[in-house]
């Protein structure tokens, strides 16, 4: 006679989750194996915003891809096409002048701070805090306010071009960028008041997500996915670019790998970044914001059309818009480090205007294949919690 | 016992009309309600689309660049909630409105259509973003050329991404539209 | 050129078909029989355990090799970036890097996504991007930008 349990299978329960959901951050869609409560395997399924960025880049010339690359990570527009920018002038052995390095500089950091600001916002939604939500955006529509004023519009900018800035900062933004700096340390105090001592928070995310230093560097984790479990390394103290090695800030790092810990790096590494905006303010010299003006992007309209016409710019003009620059042959590897961890672009060029191939690393592909890693073994409801600690946003994915 | 029963008043709410119009004939727009309806149901007709416009819940269908956007309108700077559209529902079958906000890839196109379908009646789609409206700068193998061509859309808000106003100013378009909407097109 | 690149050709031998310098950064083309050791060797012995990239190259449908796949290898230590280029013919298989970085796995369903190349011995070769069905490779020259049946 046989018992119950004997006549009875086991098997795990597979659960499909997104890519319509609220707390995915985007269209990803997870399918979870559960045994009861506990998640036995997580398998990320991408590719529901794949839009073929990389394929769209090697038909249009070096500046038509600009706007392609700011729709990538839609939350920090300006350091995704710091980085396009930095691999071609990389590529085409130029230098860009102090001020428009300078002003690169101040946007990538209000970019980072822009960017963790909505990762917290969602992440504590998630979690259940929402009010942190409502807080959070109340900061970023100042960011959106700033970047308006500098680039004319809230997203997707494009305001970095190959060889410097589109144009100069306008005459408001420095003094509404020292007063959004003055207040910003008292509302990440607020933030943290309502979270980082609080015993809810810490019960759901502390333990939880765990990454060892092995494991992350293995796997291609990077940002503060890296360096919450104890890796100090970022990109602008290893391999500085575009004057960053000008700026004294330092890299917060965590000690365990967890949620918890990865939510106090990004905090603190706001505040690094209003140190290193402070400073870039201090320093910001007066000159030319484009280098080789009129030969890699548009002339001063002045000069084409306008009162010190120059039958010069008007070629240049004409080029650009017709055909483009030829950069040399060669390949390249540029990386920064954005506020979601190491962005590359891999730039191969046959000396044609337009790029052979156009490779993106992106940081949150390399961060989510760590997702079944750290979800094993924990339950349904943590779930959401790890999602939002690896800070991916869709786009940034899925190219 | 004791539920108060208020009488249903004759409630005079505001249509968009000239007083030119006002003072002519019927109109052909009365006309036509009052053929579809009678007489009988323009009030209760009126009261359904008061309700039915101040209350329009929003399914999250945030895709791309504009659902950040969709997410600034809803947050306290541009708040939708004080139009009506106070919760965002995450399950279609409790939403009335679905703002395709992104780019809409070949991959993701049965989960809208899937989605669309869940939607019980009354149901408006808003296109939002230049992806959603026809492809954006995304003319590529991956990317289906516009929402439209799976699903009916009843308004489409251009930019990339559109402001929040812009999106309010669609979200108020809509309210318009439902509020002179016959009772008999929707049930 | 640096003393660890003189190191590491020595090391990888008869292997090493190119070696290239442009912009400051380190190329070399490696012969596809050295797979994997070749790269077991650069993460064992010279100290490359992060795998910043891996991705395909594909030059062209007339050219010899058709493909390229390209590692970006950094270690972590010394600081010295390294790009490990190997060339295919099309229809041509390629050694999986799962086994020495564990991080190439979803790179590597990239480049089968995107350009056809199978990696021998990779726990899940199946589309990252794409659906299960999707006909084609996209990212190959020969495949138009709009795909095949692009509706207006």
């Amino acid at each position: 006679m046989k018992t119950v349990a004997e006549h009875t299978e086991r098997r795990t329960y597979t659960l499909n989750m997104g890519p319509q959901h609220p707390s995915t951050h985007g269209v990803l869609r997870v399918i979870l194996e559960l045994e009861g409560e506990t998640i036995v395997d997580a398998k990320p399924v991408v590719g529901y915003l794949h839009r073929g960025t990389e394929k769209l880049a090697e038909s249009k010339t070096y500046q038509q891809v600009s706007p392609l690359i700011d729709r990538l990570d839609y939350l920090a527009c300006p350091a995704y096409n710091f980085a396009y920018c930095l691999a071609v002038e990389k590529l085409l052995g130029i230098e860009v002048p102090p001020r428009a390095k300078y002003i690169r500089v101040i946007l990538a950091e209000l970019a980072r701070i822009a960017s963790h600001l909505i990762w917290l916002g969602s992440h504590a939604m998630d979690i259940g805090a929402v009010t942190v939500f409502l807080y959070t955006f109340r900061e970023r529509e100042v960011t959106y306010e700033l970047l308006e004023m500098a680039a004319g519009v809230r997203m997707h900018q494009s305001y970095f071009v190959v060889g410097g800035v589109r144009w100069d900062l306008p005459e408001g933004f420095i003094p509404r960028l020292r007063e959004f700096l003055d207040i910003l340390p008292s509302r990440i105090q607020e933030y943290e008041n309502l979270l980082t001592k609080n015993k809810i928070w810490k019960l759901r995310t502390e333990g939880l997500g765990v990454l060892s230093k092995e494991d992350a560097i293995a796997l291609g984790a990077t940002g503060p996915m890296l360096r919450g479990s104890g890796v100090e390394w970022d990109i602008r103290k290893v391999y500085p670019y575009s004057g960053y090695d000008e700026f004294d800030f330092d890299i917060p790092t965590g000690k365990n790998g967890d949620v918890y810990d990865r939510y106090l790096v990004r905090m603190e590494e706001m505040r690094q970044s209003r140190r290193i905006i402070l400073q870039a303010l201090e320093k910001l010299p007066e000159g030319p914001i484009h280098a080789m003006e009129g030969k890699l992007y548009f002339p001063d309209p002045d000069w084409v059309r306008g009162e010190h016409k120059d039958i010069a710019a008007l070629i240049h003009q004409f080029k650009l818009v017709v055909e483009g620059f030829h950069p040399p042959k060669g390949e390249v590897y540029q990386s920064i480090e954005a506020p979601k961890g190491e962005l590359g672009f891999y730039i191969v060029s046959d000396g044609s205007p337009k790029p052979y191939r156009l490779r993106i690393r992106l940081p949150s592909l390399m961060n989510l294949q760590t997702l079944p890693l750290l979800s094993r073994g924990h339950k349904v409801a943590d779930l959401v919690a790890i999602i939002g600690t690896l800070d991916i946003v869709l786009g940034d994915v899925d190219k | 016992m004791g539920v108060k029963r208020t009488p249903i008043k004759e409630v005079e709410i505001p249509r968009l009309v000239t007083p030119e119009e006002a003072v002519e004939e019927v109109t052909p727009e009365e006309l036509e309600m009052l053929e579809k309806g009678g007489v009988l149901l323009t009030t209760l007709n009126k009261m359904v689309n008061w309700a039915r416009k101040w209350s329009i819940w929003p399914c999250t269908f945030g895709l791309a660049c504009c659902a950040i956007e969709m997410m600034a309108t809803a947050a306290s700077h541009y708040d939708m909630a004080r139009f009506g559209a106070e919760v965002f529902r995450p399950s279609p079958r409790q939403a009335d409105l679905l703002i395709v906000a992104g780019t809409l890839t070949k991959k993701m196109a049965p989960v809208l259509k899937r989605v669309y379908d869940q939607m019980p009646e009354p149901k408006w789609v808003i296109a939002m973003g230049a992806c959603a409206i026809g492809g954006g700068i995304y003319r590529s193998y991956a990317v289906v050329q516009g929402v439209d061509k799976l699903i009916p859309v009843d308004y489409y808000v251009p930019g990339c991404p559109p402001r929040p106003e812009a999106l309010l100013q669609a979200v108020l378009m809509l309210q318009k539209h439902i509020e002179e909407e016959p009772f008999n097109n929707k049930i | 050129m640096a003393d660890w690149l003189e190191a590491v050709k020595e090391r990888l031998g008869d292997s090493v078909l190119e070696d290239l310098e442009f912009r400051g950064e380190y190329t070399l083309v490696l012969d596809k029989s050295s797979l994997p050791e070749a790269l077991e060797v650069l993460r064992r012995e010279f100290g490359f355990d992060c795998l910043v990239d891996l991705c395909g190259v594909d030059m062209g449908v007339d050219q010899e090799p058709r493909f390229y796949v390209v590692y970006h290898l950094r270690n972590m230590v010394t600081r010295a970036q390294l790009r490990v280029k190997v060339g295919l013919r099309d229809g041509e298989g390629i050694p999986t890097a799962c086994s020495v970085w564990p991080g190439a796995n979803w790179m590597e369903r990239e480049a089968y996504d995107m350009f056809g190349i199978e990696f021998e011995g990779h726990p899940d070769l199946t589309r990252l991007y794409l659906a299960d069905d999707f006909p084609g490779h996209p990212l190959r020259k020969d495949y138009p930008t709009e795909g095949y049946d692009f509706e207006e």
